[in-house]
């Protein structure tokens, strides 16, 4: 592999784990308060569609944008009704997110387009436009480090600068304000933090709408920045792989970019490398392609070590007598 | 002198259950008041109306005088009142720093609020000697100190009116020793102090004024001078009661149960048990004392066959299986071994299940109850009843789910499957935790009448005045070690108490 080609797969890195790292941050904050939520990949679809489909009509990636997160709040909401106010199931409310936003994110479609369920192509104004930096062609010459500057770090679209700022800020609230020192304790002890005179339900409603938010501006990435237009369960299982960077993060933010770049790396080179020679053995494009996939099951199964999830998550907080 | 707390007309209702009945309470300010009655007295219920929990349904609570509302936990907070749970209301893996700020932080950033609530901690150290590493995460420290945390949390908070709910029930004596040092000094300074709990020692030990409740009301309020523990006793219980057991002396026959070099590790390969030794003999009783996780619970599960373990075991003589996961419950109860679990609700009952059927759990195999297979209910309810009137459970209905009985009724059930069966070797773990002071006493007299049959028992409780008053030998256990052995009539709770804080006493024994 020579320097271009790496360049190109790092590059297409980036992108590729961008969707992830902003649903796994929206994860680490739901489940940084107890509130288990797989219901992430629905999320993205519902925003990735409604995003898709509003930028169609309206021409602007902006309104498309809010429309995504409006879809994706509007299921986060719902996710916190049935497992904050109602004490429900946490993860059988994700599986239902899910299931409706893979039906229902199909059926509008066809229903507003007509094209077999996916949206109209999208073109200038209706998608994000890559960012040039300052001096990125000027310093492409320099040797090493030019190309780095205007190929990896250049060139980008705003969800992606704004997915790795997360990773920082995210740090931040977490460990050096107020709310992230009451939310990671509302996910570790509730009886705690309401004894303290703090509402439990208030603390846990805020984590679940960030995790709209963050969801809202992945599916949005995926329709109209990676991709130009909403197709048919265009999410791809991210949700879970998200969900499964958290795991391996433990549910740490500096962490939780490093599980998703690495996720992104193989889908990269999955993406550039169909099949690839190892002395004689082939191995086939599909192998490659379920790499990400077969990740998530290694990691899942427990073989990277012992993480410790929030020891009050997935459980509904009452008050005890 | 005004009152810092005075309550008036309390009541409130869960339902048809009056679980507070018009009670009226004065607490001056500058002392420990304390507050004894027996589970389900209400005193939880007075403390968390105290506590903003729950609204009262009538009645008016002073505090200094003013009329307040105490309508969530933020407003008793601001009036002052801080509360030690009995149950640490703490996050494990934050640091003390950040326990003690957490609610209580000044502004949206943690730096500030954290370099002020270290000095802060510092001042409170000094003035109650009160001292905790600030930075240790609270799962490394001890129960004594994240106890501690707790009352720092309250002084953090400005109370200074402390409530303290059965604060000593985690700690080894010294422990609470230190505490009770503390809860002077605190109220020395002028900090006013409620300590529930069902111990009459600690009663008569710490508090100015004492308040009895019984069955929902405060049925008196004295000066702690004037009273002693029986005449508390009968007040919380309306009958006379005995406290200490009478026995008469015990007559051990053949050793029953032999231990020797018992060693067990925990899935994360840490030693639980140390190479333990023991022996029981028939008709008498070998209480283990120590501080709950100190491997008590675990030669529980071991001898009752719940786990595997390396080691020699004989009963009369023949050894028995500990080692092979076949070695289960199930042949540990056919070769005459009864036990009653430390845990009624996990490993005793099941709790949706009714009496009658909880009654046989562990001998369903026995041919009295089951044949080819078929269980006979029939003759299993009429014992069921006969078993519950012969230990006075109540309500005596072999059809009522487990849940619905009191804990100590729920215990009662439990012991009388085991001693029932008259077993050979007893095992008894906690028999008296969470029971009530009239059921203790008939729990107490059953096992002695058992021990007089001539049944081998080992008990373990962290309850050392229990340990005291059934035993005839005693053993305590610190870190999975026996760390030594006295006859019950040669040793005291000062004694017992170093060699539960893993000590050897000074000048040998």
């Amino acid at each position: 592999m020579d320097y271009a080609t790496l360049l190109q797969v790092l590059d297409s890195t980036v992108r590729l784990a961008t969707p992830l790292l902003l649903a796994c941050l929206a994860g680490l904050f739901s489940e940084r308060a107890g509130i288990f939520d797989i219901g992430l990949e629905g999320k993205m679809l519902m925003a990735a569609m409604l995003s898709a489909a509003v930028a169609y009509v309206s021409g602007s990636v902006w309104l498309g944008l809010l429309a995504g997160i409006g879809a994706s709040l509007l299921l986060a909401a719902l996710h916190g009704l049935a497992s904050i106010t109602f004490r429900g199931n946490q993860l059988i409310s994700g599986v239902a997110i899910n299931f409706l936003a893979a039906g229902l994110s199909v059926l509008i479609a066809q229903d507003w387009f007509s094209q077999g369920g996916r949206t109209p192509s999208l073109t200038g104004g209706a998608r994000f436009e890559p960012i040039t930096l300052p001096f990125a062609d000027a310093l492409a010459g320099v040797p090493v480090v030019g190309p780095i500057y205007q190929q990896l770090i250049s060139g980008h679209t705003l969800p992606v600068y704004l997915a790795f700022l997360c990773v920082p800020l995210t740090w931040w609230v977490l460990y050096r304000t107020r709310f992230g020192l009451r939310l990671r304790a509302v996910g570790e002890n509730p009886a705690a933090v309401d004894t303290a005179g703090i509402s439990v339900v208030g603390l846990r409603y805020a984590a679940v709408m960030i995790c709209g938010l963050l969801c809202g501006i992945a599916g949005a990435y995926l329709a109209t920045a990676l991709q130009a237009g909403f197709i048919k369960d265009m999410t791809a299982g991210r949700g879970y792989i998200a969900l499964a960077a958290l795991i391996f993060a433990k549910w740490r933010p500096w962490y939780a970019l490093g599980a998703c770049l690495l996720f992104g790396f193989l889908q990269a080179i999955a993406l550039r490398f169909q099949s690839i020679d190892l002395g004689g053995i082939t191995i086939p494009v599909q192998v490659m392609d379920a790499l990400p996939y077969i990740l998530t099951v290694v990691i899942l199964a427990g073989f990277v070590g012992r993480a410790i999830p929030p020891r009050a998550g997935g459980e509904p907080y009452v008050k005890e007598r | 002198m005004t009152p810092a707390i005075e309550l008036q007309g309390i009541s409130k209702a869960f339902g048809p259950v009056h679980a507070n009945k018009d009670i009226a309470l004065r607490v001056l300010p500058g002392t420990i008041h304390g507050i004894i009655g027996e589970n389900g007295a209400g005193k939880s219920t007075l403390m968390s109306i105290l506590y903003g929990f729950y609204r009262a349904d009538a009645g008016e609570i002073r505090i200094h005088g003013t009329p307040v509302t105490l309508s969530d936990s933020q407003a008793a907070i601001a009036a002052g009142i801080g509360m030690v749970f009995q149950h640490f209301k703490l996050v494990e893996n934050f640091t003390v720093l950040e326990n003690v700020i957490l609610g209580a932080e000044d502004g949206r950033l943690l730096r500030p609020s954290l370099a002020k609530a270290r000095k802060e901690l510092r001042a409170l150290a000094e003035d109650y000697g009160l001292n905790v590493d600030p930075d240790a995460c609270i799962e490394d420290l001890g129960v004594g100190f994240q106890q501690r945390v707790e009352i720092l949390k309250a002084l953090y908070r400005k109370a200074d009116i402390l409530i303290l709910d059965e604060p000593t029930g985690v700690l080894t004596p010294a422990e609470a020793d230190q505490l009770f040092r503390i809860l002077r000094r605190l109220r020395d300074e002028g900090k006013t102090i409620i300590l529930i709990t069902h111990k009459l020692r600690e009663i008569m030990e710490i508090t100015d004024t004492v308040s009895v409740m019984r069955r929902g009301q405060m049925t008196a309020t004295l000066p702690t001078a004037s009273t002693n523990p029986e005449d508390l006793a009968e007040r919380m219980v309306g009958r006379k009661v005995l406290l200490r057991i009478e026995k008469a002396p015990a007559q051990p026959g053949a050793t029953v149960l032999d231990v020797q070099n018992l060693c067990l590790q925990d899935a994360t390969g840490v030693a639980r048990l140390k190479s333990v030794s023991l022996s029981v003999r028939a008709g008498e009783i070998l209480g283990i004392a120590g501080v709950a996780g100190n491997g008590q619970s675990e030669l529980l599960q071991v001898l009752s066959g719940m786990r595997p373990a390396q080691g020699q075991v004989w009963l009369n003589g023949q050894p028995i299986d500990i080692a092979t996961p076949r070695a289960d419950a199930r042949t540990r109860r056919a070769l005459g071994i009864g036990h009653v679990p430390e845990d009624r609700q996990r490993e005793g009952l099941i709790m949706q299940f009714s009496a009658w059927e909880n009654s046989v759990f562990g001998y369903h195999h026995d041919s009295g109850w089951q044949r080819y297979g078929m269980m006979q209910n029939a003759a299993i309810r009429q014992a069921a009843a006969a078993q519950m009137h012969r230990f006075d459970v109540r309500p005596p209905n072999p059809a009522l789910e487990a849940r619905h009985f009191s804990g100590g009724n729920q215990q009662k059930l439990v012991v009388a499957r085991e001693i029932e069966r008259h077993p050979q070797l007893l095992l008894i773990g906690q028999p008296t935790r969470g029971v009530d002071i009239g059921a203790i006493e008939f729990i107490h007299q059953q096992i002695m009448a058992l021990r007089d049959q001539g049944t081998a028992i080992l008990l373990v409780s962290v309850e050392l005045d229990e340990i005291l008053s059934l035993s005839d030998r005693i053993a305590v256990m610190f870190d999975g070690q026996i760390m030594g052995e006295r006859a019950a009539d040669a040793t005291d709770e000062r004694e017992l108490g170093l060699l539960m804080a893993g000590m050897a006493p000074a000048g040998g024994a």
